[in-house]
């Protein structure tokens, strides 16, 4: 029982970056804009909220800083992809290397190669008072910091705007028949221009998370894979945001399972445990990706008459 | 609407040199000023790029030395996008390659004549059917292969990493890597005073296979139409699944042919990590070239000069070598941004043209 509350624990720590991310992904996905460039969103989003925690001390500012990014970064991606209708893919492309190339030549330059970086002062844990005492399910529920339960509930509100608003049902239109929608008086232009920016200030937001409050620190190219992760969430998940969290719940079990089983010092080399969150990534595509009902109109650019 | 590789001609193919050269004068002004920006030496580091990469015999050895892989898995992209595909794999596909092509170079012992061929097509058969996996599973499941390919990356380095480091380690060797090679699977070099070897003459080839592929061959023909129109190639009955599995195949397979290469031609060995990211590379040098044969290598040689240059540069100017990175995205940027503004520019003269008749 301990065991499996501290693996519920672990799973939804890990699952933090992937879940931030993919909640935006699922509102861009849903208006007809895949973004492949999350992964590098992400990264300049780990490093720009890393580097302004340090400077300025504070681990808010540095998450606002690395969503600003975020923002900064989808408003090239929106121009490119939306206005001037180019390949979502190859743009996409375009952003991990630029994310990359962002992150590690100003790492590099503001940290030098082999310069033991400080610590983030990280948030800490909110105790609860009774709630974080009960046994087992303190551990589960009620022992995490602020930001969790934050994103958690920000996470149940935007599926409700997303399937019982007006604004969710022009999103998901937009997706479906940019056309018809045009028709309607519908600026589809903006709804997407909107729900990229969204995405990719979550994605911002999501290294940022990674990099000040999971690991503390800055590592070159430490996302590793999750912006794509994040992607195959919204495919798992069915294009919903309660979707979204029962999927990077099973990809957050999948490094919670590798961290675990690292520090059990099981005969298991390390190499093979790492590559358990991808392959659980492309297990859980073959399983959904042919029933999971994509946007009609996805990576299709809209072309007004 | 995807990106569509256009048909080679000669005289289109010099007109479009021209963006891509635009682009390329504006990302080495953006990454001057990025390098001043953070107080280093722009023009220092500019002049050690060059010194790194063209101003010598040696220099300019080290460019085709780099632009080798990169000419493979600038192939490995195009061969599938050529169908449809958008395979992000080079990299997995590259390591799995080196590792199936390298055990041969290990383990096998035969003469010099056959063990070299037989390490190239090992390599490519690795590389192969790690590139067809990912179509399997897109055609089987619907799973995207943007996802699974870059997914299968991350697995592949780790088999190499544990392969390295534990079933084929060197023998009492003290580093995390493999035993040299047999002498008689190594690549011969054939410029004097460089390392340029073989491996530079089957990119040729490769390029040149890539060409007559696609355009000369039947099932080169059909590939080409799968991509263009999945629905119009189902109608004219062609088999659309064999297509992609055959395209991943030999998309995989240059990719693979770029790890084994790299081994037996420069490394001599395999440790872990042992592709700085040739995979990534090739991506954009493709995308550059618009998957001509022509121009994807023009794209791979200039990556390929950032590549030779980019290390004398970090030790001269102490400019990263991710550098390279920066550069390379805003080529890419420009270069199909342009692309979208040109389009956009002809439908405008057309509306204006239209009223006018009116």
């Amino acid at each position: 029982m301990g065991a499996i509350a501290s693996f519920i624990n672990t799973d939804i720590r890990m699952m933090m970056p992937i879940l931030i991310a993919a909640m935006g992904l699922v509102y861009a996905e849903r208006s007809g804009i895949l973004n492949i460039g999350a992964e590098g969103i992400m990264l300049i989003g780990a490093f720009v909220g890393y580097v302004t925690a340090i400077k300025t001390g504070s681990v808010w500012i540095g998450l606002l800083a690395a969503m600003a990014s975020g923002i900064l970064a989808g408003v090239l991606f929106a121009f490119m992809t939306i206005t001037l209708m180019a390949d979502q893919t190859v743009v996409g492309a375009a952003y991990n290397i630029l994310g990359l190339g962002l992150s590690t030549t100003l790492n590099r330059i503001a940290f030098g190669v082999n310069s033991t970086a400080d610590k983030v002062n990280s948030i800490g844990k909110v105790h609860i008072p009774g709630l974080s005492d009960i046994p087992y399910i303190g551990e589960m529920f009620f022992n995490y910091n602020i930001m969790i339960y934050v994103i958690i509930a920000l996470l149940f509100v935007s599926h409700y705007v997303m399937f019982h608003t007006k604004l969710g049902l022009k999103v998901r239109a937009v997706g479906e028949n940019p056309r018809a929608c045009d028709t309607l008086g519908i600026n589809v232009y903006r709804v997407r221009y909107g729900a990229v920016l969204y995405s990719t200030m979550m994605c911002g937001l999501a290294g940022a998370y990674l990099s000040t409050i999971n690991l503390s620190r800055f590592n070159e190219d430490m996302v590793v894979g999750r912006g794509f992760i994040a992607l195959s969430a919204v495919v798992f998940g069915r294009y919903s945001p309660l979707g979204v969290l029962i999927a990077s719940l099973v990809f957050g079990g999948g490094q919670a399972l590798e961290a675990k089983f690292a520090a059990l010092n099981t005969p298991i080399p390390d190499q093979l445990l790492q590559m358990l969150p991808y392959v659980l990534t492309i297990l859980a595509l073959v399983v959904s990706a042919g029933k999971s009902g994509s946007p009609a109109a996805e990576t299709i650019p809209y072309e007004k008459n | 609407m995807p990106v569509q590789f256009k048909k080679f001609k000669w005289k289109e193919a010099l007109s479009e040199l021209a963006i891509p050269f635009l682009a390329i004068v504006i990302a080495l002004i953006l990454g001057a000023v990025i390098i001043e920006v953070c107080g280093l030496d722009a023009g220092l580091a500019y002049k050690a790029l060059l010194k790194g990469s063209v101003m010598s015999k040696q220099a300019i050895g080290e460019t085709i030395v780099k632009a080798t892989p990169l000419i493979f898995t600038a192939l490995a992209y195009a061969l599938a996008k050529r169908c449809g595909m958008v395979n992000l794999g080079a990299e997995g596909q590259l390591y799995m390659g080196g590792l199936i092509g390298g055990l041969v170079a290990l383990y096998v012992p035969m003469p010099s004549f056959l063990h070299i061929p037989a390490c190239i097509i090992a390599g490519f058969i690795g590389g192969g059917l790690w590139g067809m996996l990912a179509a399997g599973l897109k055609i089987k499941f619907g799973a995207s292969e943007m996802i699974t390919t870059i997914m299968l990356n991350y697995v592949a380095n780790n088999i190499v990493n544990y392969m390295v480091q534990s079933v084929i380690l060197e023998p009492g060797g003290a580093l995390p890597q493999t035993a040299k090679v047999w002498s008689t699977a190594m690549l011969p070099k054939i410029v004097q005073g460089t390392r340029i070897n073989l491996g530079f003459v089957f990119a040729i080839i490769g390029i040149i296979f890539y060409y007559l592929f696609l355009w000369k061959t039947k099932p080169g023909y059909e590939t080409r139409v799968v991509g263009l129109n999945a629905e119009a190639a189902r109608y004219a009955g062609f088999n659309g699944n064999k297509r992609s599995l055959m395209a991943m195949f030999l998309a995989g397979g240059m990719a693979g042919v770029a790890g084994i290469v790299e081994i037996i031609g420069i490394q001599i060995r395999m440790y872990p990590n042992f592709s700085p990211g040739y995979g990534f590379d090739g991506i954009a040098a493709a995308l550059l070239g618009k998957g001509t044969p022509i121009g994807l290598a023009l794209g791979s040689f200039l990556f390929g000069v950032l590549r030779a240059g980019a290390h004398q540069m970090s030790i001269s100017a102490k400019v990263p070598v991710a550098i390279i990175y920066i550069i390379q995205a805003t080529v890419i940027l420009f270069v199909i941004g342009s692309n979208y503004i040109d389009r956009i520019r002809k439908k405008m003269q057309i509306k204006r043209k239209a009223k006018e008749d009116n």
